[in-house]
């Protein structure tokens, strides 16, 4: 860890005013990936800006309440447990409650943040060791991962430059619930729907969200859906807890009559970002809620996977993945 | 058969030999009480922070130190520029190793200690350390061992020959009526112990105190002594707690002498810490191998002959040998047997005993082979079993101590279900899962070294007698401290609260090294001998009012004895093992291939048993790794450069809580007389062995696919389950 200047925000406008001065500068609210990345000398921020305190200044930060459309509005200083747990995500949303509680640990969930969460970094191994080439970490340098080892790496979204996993589960979910994030700057609020939030590698896999200097996560919306209540979360992994997804599916069903009225369906552990599949979405709506037309979706929703070395399995991996999440949601499985 | 067994549930009262005990040091451990090496006050430390290599073969062509030294808190940098030349003798496992020492420029694996870094935190060596600027002369490394098979030789002579023949394998192999013939392969395991290795060298003159986090103080003392050059009286190794060892800190590794010797370049005491990525390389890991078992029977399931050739990875440094093909030379009664071990040298960190050196790797290829023989044969796995069971030793011929297999077998079976088990693949199912049961056989071997004991006892003013006993022994958190004092309370006669039991100090009578599974065997029957030497130097029984008057009519109402303790000729009458029966049952979900162990069941023979309780600890412990070793262990060498790439506790997955299910431990009644004073065959090692295997073969149950390369990982079933 190299050293650092800190220093306690006590509004969101000051912290991003604090951040947009110094390029060198990261927020830090639960610290689950940062502080970790700094021990390891991947990240070395200047300037770490602590935004914990707006917690007491600004109570939206870690509020969940209700919107004017029949939606919630989540503060980004929420903890994890705390939104996993809430009783009314639990009721609305609860795909989002259980792609929470599959991620990390109990202890990790008490620190991790819905915006800390959104900016959650690849665990590629080669991300993660300096020693190592990365065109995510030094832009120009490589990808070690490519010819590497690549189990764990993404086949969706992928480009020459990066085949780095987006490694979260809230994001996945959120991305199935149309959830928007709201940022703040000096310059004011904008919402970015979370599909488009996270950008895949393409040529400067060292970008990987549409943040702009001095921009701060305060929160996330998720619009009405009453019928996400038949919504679930279903990960695959290397064992029981506390390890990141190999192939996972969000989805949210809404069947009339036996025939798809209504379909979310989002991947995580195969794609460079929370991986929705609009493609897939489209196929379902109108069809009957068949294990083969759950399958046909699959299909779709993989179209375009590239393997590498060691991932290609992901590939039937996540269709399974995904017509079991579906099965299971329209009470089949 | 609960009246032929005794289970961790059959409490033994009391506090002596057997008592299910706490810890004697369990609230120290759970208060934060028991110092570990690396959290002794010492006034005046400085830190330590190793700098590695980020390549694995070549030469250190520049190395430019002034960054680093420029941080502010910077004491030394030491580099094979600077570094003082040390008298580094010749290796001499366990406990000394070839190391990286800074005495010349060159690098042998990837995560080689390069250079030291002394500042006065941690977080300003930290900082330094990674400021150390090195350009290397690098040369391409070799790292895939199945590449190389070409380049496999045999070992130089180890403690067992490296090749066996025992009668005509031709002519064995003749006589078969039914052959399997297959492959096995496991990766490198690294050990994780939650303790990272940790060294404080504290010089006083030219006196050297070393807190070390080891496994075998009085040859970590030794090592250390003469690795840097002084002699072994003016050293001083303290261990009192140890947090996991599991065969990586049976060995002296590098960063301990080099702590010693940046401590007298600093004139300053000096804690060094390895972080967990640097516990991948220079501190040894279980070998990867590649392995050949080949079966022959009849059809009745009498075996004619056998083949066990193992292929393991070496550094290009040291020749170590997993020796995985020794258990098929003593587990079951073939006639015929003829067994290889061969390395490959490869451009990575030299490996290291790992839990259950040998048979953990060998059991899951023999007991894998040994369930494909019964498919084959379409006869029941434990029924094939028994029909080769060995009676006798099959390589020596000499009779086993004492062997329980059978009734390991039988309790096993019995506590597990076994009866309902369907030999068809898939039969079994709930839903979309796949159920499947398995078993192996278990076995270890017992050894036991020369250990010495020191024995004090005092009359305390009300009549009562305090024992106070000590060995340089170790307690890697396996219950040294407990089982020892229960050991000493049983032969004095006294309760166990009477008894301190001391360890972990080289200026205590020397004990052997933690490994092998041999402590209790060991220095449990110094510590037995030194007591009843005690008793017999005051002529009385093992009765506290007697040892009291006896004491009273000595000069400062006290005695001190001190006795050596060491095997005699029982090992070349007997052969000794422990035995025991792994039954797994596997659920398997049918389209995403993810396996859970619900439960397993074990039934062990390891003759007497200390602490019910502790014992039934290490199996679980045992037993879990077992599971990580079948499911999920792997470490990740990236083949262009040799670097580890999952090196921390993420990335590189052992089992968590949620992995594990019902495990079910007994042991069974074995009562052995030959192997030493005090009964007890070591149960350190065998807890680990069978498990892989069995588990493999309850998948195989389960879904019809057999996997013989490890970590059987939800990819290798997805798609091939063939029901």
């Amino acid at each position: 860890m190299r050293p650092f200047e800190y220093s306690s925000a006590t509004s969101t406008t000051a912290a991003s005013r604090a951040a947009g001065a110094d390029a060198s500068a990261r927020f830090i609210a639960g610290g689950t990936t940062l502080l970790d990345l700094m021990k390891l000398n991947v990240e070395t921020p200047g300037r770490l800006i602590d935004i914990n305190a707006l917690a007491v200044n600004e109570p939206a930060m870690t509020a969940i309440t209700e919107t004017a459309g029949g939606g919630l509005r989540i503060g980004a200083l929420v903890r994890n447990s705390d939104l996993a747990w809430s009783p009314v995500i639990q009721a609305r949303f609860p795909v989002l409650s259980e792609a929470l509680l599959a991620g990390a640990s109990g202890q990790i969930r008490n620190m991790a943040t819905v915006g800390g969460n959104l900016m959650q970094r690849t665990r590629c191994y080669y991300f993660r060791d300096t020693a190592m080439p990365c065109n995510k970490r030094e832009p120009g340098t490589g990808c070690a991962a490519i010819e590497g080892h690549n189990r764990i790496h993404a086949v969706l979204g992928t480009s020459s430059r990066c085949i780095a996993t987006s490694p979260g589960d809230m994001p996945v979910a959120m991305a199935a619930l149309d959830a928007v994030v709201r940022v703040r700057s000096v310059r004011g609020e904008r919402t970015i729907p979370l599909v488009n939030f996270h950008v895949t590698p393409g040529a400067h896999p060292e970008r990987e969200t549409v943040l702009q200097a001095g921009e701060l996560i305060v929160g996330v919306d998720l619009p009405a859906m009453p019928w996400a209540r038949r919504s679930h979360y279903r990960k695959v992994r290397d064992r029981a807890s506390y390890a990141f997804a190999l192939a996972s599916a969000a989805v949210a069903l809404d069947v009339a009559a036996g025939r798809v009225r209504n379909v979310r369906i989002a991947l995580g552990g195969v794609g460079t970002k929370p991986w929705r599949s609009p493609a897939a979405e489209r196929a379902l709506v109108g069809q009957p809620a068949t294990a083969a037309a759950f399958r046909a979706a699959a299909e779709l929703a993989l179209q375009g996977a590239v393997p590498h070395r060691d991932n290609a399995f992901k590939i039937e991996l996540a269709k399974r993945t995904l017509v079991r999440a579906l099965t299971t949601v329209a009470g089949m499985a | 058969m609960t009246d032929m067994s005794r289970t961790s549930r059959d409490i033994v009262t009391g506090t002596g030999v057997g008592a299910p005990i706490d810890r004697v040091d369990g609230r120290l451990k759970v208060t934060g009480g028991a110092r570990y090496s690396a959290e002794i006050p010492v006034p005046g430390i400085t830190y330590a922070v190793l700098v590695t290599s980020t390549i694995a073969v070549g030469r250190i062509a520049s190395i430019d130190t002034s960054a680093a030294e420029s941080v502010p808190g910077v004491l030394k940098v030491i580099t094979h520029r600077n570094a003082p030349r040390l008298p580094v003798p010749p290796a001499n496992p366990p406990a000394r190793r070839v190391l990286a020492l800074l005495q010349d420029d060159k690098v042998h694996y990837n995560g080689q200690p390069i250079a030291v870094v002394v500042a006065d935190t941690l977080e300003r060596a930290t900082d330094a350390a990674s400021r150390v600027r090195v350009r290397y002369d690098a040369a391409k490394p070799v790292t895939v061992m199945s590449a190389n098979r070409d380049t496999a030789y045999t070992p130089p002579q180890q403690r067992a020959p490296s090749d066996t023949l025992r009668g005509d394998y031709a002519a064995g192999m003749a006589k078969a009526e039914v052959t399997v013939d297959h492959g096995y392969a496991t990766p490198i395991e690294n050990h994780n112990p939650m303790e990272p290795h940790a060294t404080t060298a504290v010089w006083d003159g030219d006196r050297l105190t070393v807190y070390d986090a080891t496994q075998y103080v009085i040859g970590d003392r030794d090592a250390v002594a003469r690795t840097i050059g002084v002699p072994a009286e003016n050293v001083r190794l303290v261990a009192y707690f140890v947090g996991g060892g599991f065969g990586c800190k049976g060995s002296m590794w590098s960063h301990v002498p080099l702590a010693a010797m940046a401590a007298r370049e600093v004139g300053r005491p000096v804690k060094l810490v390895l972080s967990r990525r640097q516990m991948y390389g220079p501190v040894g890991a279980r070998p990867q191998t590649e392995q050949r078992v080949v079966i022959g029977a009849t059809k009745d399931g009498s075996i004619t002959a056998m083949r066990h050739d193992s292929v393991s990875h070496t550094s290009r440094i040291e020749d170590y040998v997993e020796t995985a093909a020794n258990v098929t030379r003593m587990l079951y009664a073939t006639p015929v047997l003829e067994t290889t071990h061969r390395l490959v040298k490869l451009d990575v960190g030299t490996p290291t005993f790992q839990r259950a050196p040998g048979e953990a790797t060998g059991t899951f290829a023999l007991e894998s082979a040994m369930d494909e023989l019964a498919v084959a044969l379409k006869m029941d796995p434990v029924a094939l079993r028994l029909r080769n069971y060995a009676e006798t030793d099959p390589e020596s011929g000499k009779p086993f101590s004492s062997k329980a297999l059978r009734e390991c077998y039988r309790v096993g079976a019995e506590r597990f279900g076994w009866a309902r088990r369907n030999a068809t693949p898939g039969a079994m199912r709930d839903g979309n899962v796949l159920i499947g049961y398995g078993m192996a056989s278990a076995t270890y071997p017992t050894l036991r070294s020369k250990a010495t004991a020191l024995c004090r006892l005092t009359a305390d003013a009300n009549g009562g007698v305090r024992a106070l006993v000590q060995t340089a022994t170790q307690d890697i958190g396996t219950g040294t401290y407990t089982v020892m004092a229960q050991v000493a309370a049983d032969a004095l006669g006294l309760p166990v609260e009477q008894v301190r039991f001391e360890l972990g100090d080289s200026r205590m009578p020397p004990s052997p090294v933690s490994g092998g599974s041999m402590t209790a065997a060991s220095t449990g029957s110094a510590v037995h001998d030194v007591c009843v030497a005690a008793l017999k130097e005051l002529g009385v029984a093992a009765d506290e009012r007697a040892i009291a008057a006896a004491l009273a009519s000595r000069s400062g109402r006290n005695l001190e004895v001190k006795t050596d303790s060491a095997p005699g000729g029982e090992r070349q009458q007997y052969a000794m093992h422990s035995f025991g029966a792994v039954f797994t049952e596997v659920r398997v979900d049918r389209d995403l291939g993810e396996v859970r162990v619900p439960r397993v069941t074990a039934a062990y023979g390891v003759g007497n048993v200390l602490n019910a309780k502790l014992a039934t600890s290490q199996m679980h412990g045992g037993i879990v790794w077992g599971i990580g070793m079948a499911l999920e262990e792997e470490t990740l060498v990236d083949q262009r450069t040799g670097r580890y790439m999952n090196a921390d506790l993420a990335e590189y997955h052992v089992p968590v809580n949620a992995d594990i299910g019902a495990i079910d431990i007994t042991f069974v009644r074995e009562v052995d007389t030959h192997i030493n004073p005090i009964g007890v065959k070591g149960i350190g090692e065998i807890g680990i062995t069978g498990v892989a295997a069995s588990i493999a073969n309850a998948v195989f149950n389960a879904t019809g696919v057999r996997v013989r390369d490890l970590p059987l990982t939800l990819n290798k079933v997805i798609g091939a389950t063939r029901v």
